[in-house]
């Protein structure tokens, strides 16, 4: 029963973010209004609840089996991976590099600057 | 049983959505027990494994994609749920986020100019069409809000997910090598930037690591994510390749 309270809770969460979206017409997807809105719920609630931590945690916890039946998708572009392979591949291995690289730089240098400021700061 | 026998239950199976959600289910839990088997292998990836096996066995069956879809879409459906369950792990490492907001704030909206800028950048460069471009710029964010992200700026839907997926498996296999290699140690930021990369996929991969880099990894995914939805429209309107 607790995982279904949860799983229900997620849903709802998602059908108010889906009907918001349509409603404003913000650029955002439904389910990423959903999560902010259960976010602030549970910041405004002070607590979270057996029910939904469980649910989240078996979903989490299989996360990347959701993502296959959109990889297998790919047999549908065959034909235009194989004639833009060479800007589509080179674009995924650098940008994804590159992104891991700068992201981490950015922070550590970020989180060095913090601390020189607090230990001036004594 | 007999030949037509064989083939009367082939044709019942392979329209019923059954068969495209158990082989789904399947090929997951063979990749992921050979990837458990490899002592977790980032090469190995369970994800790029199991599509590479339903792939493989739609194209001898000669099974179209829509076919196999009807049944694995309960699947791909989850991801919805899932993004929402986000909120979760981002409650519990609140406190931390507070203290560091600024830090990660900034270090996120970085990392997402980043991604966006570089593949839509490099693949302009390279000759990639239009529609090629605008599929791969939301290609660092969850599956759901790329596709979602891929839809309003003129993308296809459909491509940006292979992009989202082979993105996800590249920062899973190289992250933490890549990490080793420039020495960053905290797992704050191996995590944060592990999110911001790669998505779920490289957030699972943070998950085996260690609670801290998930947590992070995690966060950083549901961060991004609402990032890039709000500024890749109008990013690409700078760049002009939106109007």
């Amino acid at each position: 029963m607790s995982f279904l309270i949860g799983i229900t809770v997620l849903l709802c969460y998602q059908l108010i973010g889906e009907v918001l979206v349509l409603l404003s017409g913000i650029p955002v997807p439904g389910p990423v209004v959903g999560m902010v809105l259960l976010l602030l719920t549970l910041l405004v609630r002070g607590k979270s609840a057996e029910s939904l931590d469980g649910a989240s945690t078996s979903l989490l916890s299989h996360l990347s089996l959701l993502f296959v039946p959109a990889g297998v998708g790919a047999m549908l572009h065959f034909q235009r991976i194989g004639s833009e392979w060479l800007p589509i591949s080179v674009a995924l291995v650098v940008s994804t590099l590159l992104t891991l690289v700068i992201t981490a730089l950015v922070m550590r240098s970020l989180l060095r600057l913090r601390a020189r400021g607090e230990s001036a700061n004594d | 049983m007999t030949e037509t026998g064989l083939s009367t239950l082939w044709v019942y199976l392979s329209a019923s959505p059954l068969l495209g959600l158990i082989i789904t289910l399947l090929a997951y839990i063979v990749s992921y027990r050979l990837y458990e088997a490899a002592n977790r292998n980032p090469l190995l990836n369970p994800v790029a494994l199991a599509m590479l096996i339903l792939m493989a066995l739609l194209f001898v069956t000669d099974t179209p994609y829509s076919t196999y879809f009807e049944g694995a879409q309960f699947v791909h459906f989850l991801l919805g749920p899932a993004t929402v369950a986000l909120a979760v792990p981002l409650y519990q490492q609140f406190s931390k986020l507070r203290a560091l907001w600024p830090v990660i704030l900034a270090s996120i909206l970085i990392g997402v100019f980043m991604a966006t800028t570089s593949a839509v950048g490099i693949a302009w460069l390279l000759g990639g069409t239009p529609e090629t471009l605008l599929s791969l710029a939301p290609k660092s964010v969850t599956t759901p809000v790329a596709m979602g992200i891929s839809e309003t700026i003129g993308g296809l839907p459909s491509l940006t997910a292979v992009m989202v997926v082979v993105t996800g498996i590249l920062g899973a296999v190289f992250g933490t090598r890549i990490f080793d290699v420039m020495g960053i140690e905290r797992d704050d930021v191996r995590g944060l930037a592990m999110g911001v990369a790669a998505h779920g996929i490289g957030t699972a991969r943070a998950f085996q690591v260690s609670h801290q880099m998930g947590a992070f990894s995690g966060l950083a995914m549901a961060l991004s994510a609402v990032a890039t939805a709000l500024l890749l429209p109008w990013l690409l309107g700078i760049l002009g390749l939106v109007s």
